[in-house]
């Protein structure tokens, strides 16, 4: 083929090896611009910033009274808020550690003692508990009672028989005034 | 060609039975291409990335989006606000879709200058227009989807061409519809449709490839490919083209998604679809404006004078049968272009009649962006009349008539310097 004029190069070590780099930073460059335009496609699909302006809620207990519970929704999940009488502070706190499933005390689940403030859902398949309402079974514990696999929890949120491995989740919460609490 | 020997065992392993990675080779890397491919060839692999970021940023797009009249609107600004890079993914569809058809008018009209249609790739030819019809089809209506003002009556204004259909149209009509006005059901279908047809336009691409490695590329000189003399391997001589071709183009379509995002769009689309309220001047997106200018060229009194037809063929109509027409007739170019040359390289006259087409096509652009009446209406009739002759006079005289240049013995005759000394 002596009418052709595909390049055969001088110093063929020369030029296999500018070759190579070529080839080695066309694919690194090109690499990163395609890792740099995977990412937003990535984040687009990321809590967006409507939903995470719902993220942190506000809540007013002052209508609470003692002994009471009310159910309000943060995430979309149902968080358990509970005045607890002073029995069944008691009873939270006196509880043996050794006696309990997931070890955790009393104090390390509240910040005031009369609120018990919890995600609403069961640890063992994403079941709601029953025992907010006054007429709902409350479990042997007095606390809370799961219908769909028989897990009992106490008056501090923690399981004490059945299925469930875990105590129900507390979220991360502060009080912003005496009666009023900022879930998230 | 040879099959490659592959060393990995997996691949090696897989190939013998799904010979994927011997045929990825065959049509990638060492495929014959003619030796001197401008840069007018890298438009069909430029479009083809389109399609595949339109697909991509789309189905995005779509986990965010509600096709529902009361929420779609919403939802795309919920999309441009609130969502993660949601402006960015926007933009890039919406710039992207007018970047596609750039690119697709400049391979079509590189196919008509260098006589890419004719034997034997007529089917190509014709595969890549019915790529095009579904690319119309599918910006159409995923132009409705954002439920702005254009959207809707865009929508209402395209769907009621089918009522010049004889007998059928108006239930035609509401049968698009399904209803008796652009509605819910329309957006529902619509969103539907906008989700099936690229990948329908996905396996004509795969069918147009598979049709163009048949025969191999056309060439700037029209002459086929007489040997391995006429060719190189694709990898890496037109990889490393297509890829500089691709960052040019980058720096076009990102240069307006970022710094002019609502160039080529309507403000009237920042306005939630009101069917009360029709917008003063209806323009559709700037791909469509040839064609919508030769749909309203017919003159209303021209059926009665020349008594075509009268009680069917309302101007209306013949303004439908003309705009579709224009499309159609382009797939009997192959056979209406008499010449045996292909390249206007060789081609005296049709080099120029060339680009009195093009000026044709976008003179008719500019027309179809203005309101018609007056001057604009006269100068649009004429440029629906010069289209038509163009194709169908211009074309089947010129094979008679014109003396072609002499074709070069091959292409590496023509384009080597040994070549050119022989």
């Amino acid at each position: 083929m002596a009418d052709t004029t595909v390049p055969t190069g001088h110093g063929h070590d020369e030029d296999s090896s500018r070759r190579d780099f070529l080839l080695t930073s066309t694919v690194v460059v090109g690499g990163a611009g395609v890792i740099a335009a995977a990412l937003p496609f990535i984040d687009y699909m990321n809590p967006s910033a409507d939903v995470l302006a719902l993220a942190s809620l506000e809540f007013d207990l002052s209508g609470v009274e003692e002994g009471q519970s009310i159910t309000v929704m943060w995430r979309k999940k149902p968080v358990f808020i509970r005045r607890r009488t002073s029995t069944e502070i008691k009873e939270a706190e006196e509880v043996p550690l050794s006696q309990l499933k997931d070890p955790q005390p009393d104090s390390e689940r509240v910040e005031k003692p009369e609120w018990l403030v919890m995600v609403g859902i069961c640890t063992h398949l994403g079941c709601i508990p029953k025992g907010q309402a006054p007429g709902d079974p409350k479990g042997e514990y007095g606390g809370w009672f799961c219908p769909c696999h028989g897990s009992h929890y106490d008056t501090s949120g923690r399981i004490r028989k059945g299925p469930a491995p875990r105590n129900l989740e507390v979220p991360p919460y502060e009080f912003t005034g005496d009666t009023t609490i900022l879930i998230g | 060609m040879s099959a490659p020997q592959w060393k990995n065992p997996v691949v090696k392993w897989i190939d013998h039975r799904l010979p994927i990675f011997t045929m990825t080779h065959h049509s990638l890397v060492d495929y014959p291409t003619p030796r001197n491919l401008s840069y007018w060839w890298s438009f069909g692999s430029l479009a083809g990335v389109i399609l595949v970021i339109m697909i991509a940023t789309g189905v995005f797009l779509a986990m965010h989006y509600t096709p529902h009249v009361d929420l779609a609107f919403d939802s795309v600004e919920r999309i441009m606000r609130d969502v993660n890079f949601g402006w960015l993914l926007r933009y890039l569809h919406m710039n992207g879709a007018s970047m596609f058809f750039l690119v697709v008018y400049i391979h079509i009209f590189r196919g008509l200058y260098y006589g890419s249609y004719k034997a034997p790739r007529e089917l190509l030819w014709i595969i890549g227009l019915l790529i095009f019809l579904a690319m119309m089809a599918t910006a159409f209506v995923g132009y409705t989807l954002p439920w702005g003002q254009m959207s809707f009556w865009g929508a209402t204004v395209i769907t009621n061409l089918f009522s010049v259909i004889p007998f059928f149209g108006d239930a035609i009509v509401e049968w698009l519809w399904g209803g008796f006005a652009v509605d819910n059901p329309t957006l529902n279908r619509f969103f539907s449709l906008h989700y099936l047809l690229p990948f329908i336009i996905f396996g004509l691409v795969f069918l147009h490839l598979w049709a163009l490695h048949e025969h191999k590329s056309n060439n700037p000189l029209g002459i086929d490919i007489k040997g391995p003399q006429d060719t190189i391997p694709f990898h890496p001589y037109y990889t490393v083209k297509d890829f500089f071709g691709l960052g040019v183009f980058l720096i076009i379509y990102l240069g307006f998604t970022f710094f002019a995002p609502n160039f080529f769009g309507e403000p009237d689309n920042y306005i939630e679809a009101n069917a009360l309220v029709t917008p003063a001047h209806i323009v559709p997106e700037w791909y469509f404006l040839p064609f919508y200018a030769i749909l309203r060229a017919v003159p209303d009194n021209f059926i009665d004078v020349w008594g075509i037809l009268p009680v069917i063929v309302s101007a209306k109509t013949a303004g439908v049968i003309l705009m579709f027409g224009s499309i159609v007739l382009l797939a009997f170019l192959p056979w209406l272009d008499r010449s045996r040359v292909r390249s206007a390289k060789f081609r005296p006259v049709y080099k120029y009649l060339f680009w009195l087409f093009f000026a044709d096509c976008i003179l008719l652009g500019y027309v179809g962006g203005q309101p018609a009446e007056g001057l604009m209406l006269l100068i649009g009739r004429l440029a629906t009349l010069y289209y038509f002759v163009h194709l169908l006079v211009f074309m089947p005289l010129l094979g008679k008539f014109e003396k072609a240049a002499p074709l070069p013995e091959s292409i590496s005759a023509a384009v080597t310097s040994a070549g050119a000394k022989a």
